[in-house]
């Protein structure tokens, strides 16, 4: 699905990330994890092509992500932060994206899901941030691409809303997608995810499943499991 | 590239700002005619205001739509859509309603007060080819520098002094140095000079076009001299094409480069 070798980013003098290598399975919830600033979310932007790498090759479904943009329409991406054009209406952006993309949309469906019936009319500048967020996950979720990307999508759910997005998630995997997801909600990444890549100074410093991430590091509970690592290489 | 001018099109259609630049156009256009009454008094009078305002308008406005559409430009580049297009399309978006602000503000008035009829027209239109012109290069001017700096103060107060230095103290300069120089022939020092500056080169082009040679100053008696009449026109309609040919493409290749 994705498969990336030798990536190199660095902003300024700031090194992200330091020839990172990773290839993706062709289905399963990989959490990609690490602390803060590790560069979990610049590479995700590589992936899709916001952030530009120095070095390095990213190759989606085969086709490589540099100067190309085609591919990005098996990509469905939940940004971390839902900044969204303010001056424009929920149902107008919705439009907006779908006629973008120009493909089939489930919009209604989710819409429903997330009962947001009510806020279409409104201003996108006038939703709060739980709100901003459904529309974001709608706004993902609706075209039925095979390579899904969610940058934190648990921040500022209400626990409904947050059950939702796991069911949601849960049937999506079924479908057979690749889905990426960065989180620092221990229990809902150890509950959803298949595999755990661990990020550390710009490389990737385990990639295995949540099993073998706790024999690793002898601990038998998660959350403990991934502050061993932390504590391990900070001491 | 179309459905992002498109809808940046549509975006700027509902903004006041649109609106505010298109009256504004309407009155003075009104106003000079009806007190003018004379379309090339008139005329004349629009180039001097024309030749200040429209870049300084095209350079703000420029600037603080790049600015606010950040969301904007972020969602789209996370879509299967080329990158240039999204630039471009946003620029053209932002020079196209700000001409056609110009264009109908000013255009009205005249069509009502009888321009068909009058021999003016042909004045009256390189009028507004120049203030396109202008529009187009300042709004591009203002997206490079957008894209080059992330600081919005910083951004506005660049875009701020290129007006400024283009507007006013580029012809105070070369006004000392043709002084200075006196002793020397300047002809073909203050031919590139011009050329070097698009609110010079229009203000050039429009008077070649009416021809006062009172009023052309000593770079349009230069011109005229160098060029005569049509080839001056055409030369400077080139240098205006060349104008804004470079800086959209260097819209193109610093978004090219740039990380989100």
């Amino acid at each position: 699905m994705v498969s990336i070798t030798n990536l190199h980013k660095k902003f300024g003098s700031l090194v992200v990330l330091n020839g990172l290598n990773l290839q993706t399975p062709e289905s399963g919830i990989i959490a990609v994890l690490g602390p803060n600033g590790s560069g979990k979310t610049t590479l995700i932007k590589s992936i899709l092509g916001m952030v530009v790498p120095q070095k390095g090759e990213i190759e989606v479904n085969g086709e490589r992500v540099k100067k190309h943009w085609n591919y990005r329409k098996d990509i469905d991406y939940l940004p971390q932060i839902a900044n969204f054009p303010g001056n424009l209406r929920v149902q107008e952006l919705i439009d907006m994206i779908k006629d973008l993309r120009g493909k089939e949309a489930r919009d209604r469906e989710l819409i429903d899901l997330f009962k947001l019936e009510p806020f279409l009319d409104k201003k996108l500048s006038n939703l709060s941030g739980g709100s901003k967020q459904k529309v974001n996950l709608v706004l993902c979720f609706m075209f039925d691409s095979p390579l899904i990307i969610l940058d934190e999508p648990t921040s500022g759910l209400d626990p409904v809303s947050l059950i939702r997005l796991r069911k949601l998630i849960q049937e999506e995997k079924a479908k057979g997608k690749t889905i990426l997801i960065t989180s620092h909600i221990m229990s809902f990444v150890e509950e959803v995810s298949d595999r755990i890549v661990f990020l550390l100074e710009g490389k990737i410093y385990f990639n295995g499943t949540v099993e073998e991430l706790k024999t690793s590091t002898g601990e038998k509970d998660f959350e403990h499991a991934i502050a061993n690592i932390l504590t391990e290489n900070h001491a | 590239m179309l459905k992002i001018l498109k809808y940046s099109f549509y975006d700027l259609s509902r903004s006041r700002w649109s609106y505010v630049y298109f009256f504004f156009y309407l009155l003075l256009g009104v106003v000079l005619l009806f007190l003018n009454n004379d379309l090339s008094n008139a005329v004349i009078t629009l180039m001097n205001v024309i030749i200040i305002l429209v870049p300084l308008i095209g350079t703000i406005f420029g600037v603080m739509y790049f600015y606010n559409s950040r969301e904007f430009t972020e969602l789209l580049l996370a879509q299967p859509v080329r990158r240039s297009s999204i630039f471009l399309g946003q620029y053209l978006g932002v020079a196209i309603s700000l001409s056609a602000s110009l264009i109908l503000g000013l255009g009205l008035p005249f069509i009502i007060y009888g321009l068909f009829q009058s021999g003016a027209i042909w004045d009256f239109a390189s009028l507004l080819v120049s203030g396109v012109f202008l529009t187009f290069i300042f709004t591009a001017i203002a997206f490079n520098i957008a894209l080059s700096n992330e600081n919005k103060i910083k951004g506005f107060g660049l875009a701020i002094l290129v007006w400024l230095f283009l507007a006013v103290v580029y012809d105070g300069l070369f006004l000392l140095s043709l002084v200075y120089f006196q002793d020397y022939p300047l002809d073909k020092f203050s031919l590139v000079a011009s050329m070097l500056n698009p609110i010079d080169l229009s203000r050039i082009l429009i008077l070649l076009k009416l021809d006062i040679s009172a009023l052309l100053g000593y770079t349009g008696a230069v011109f005229k001299q160098f060029f005569g009449t049509n080839l001056g026109a055409f030369t400077s309609v080139l240098v205006l094409i060349l104008w804004v040919i470079f800086p959209v493409w260097r819209i193109k290749s610093i978004a090219a480069k740039k990380d989100f």
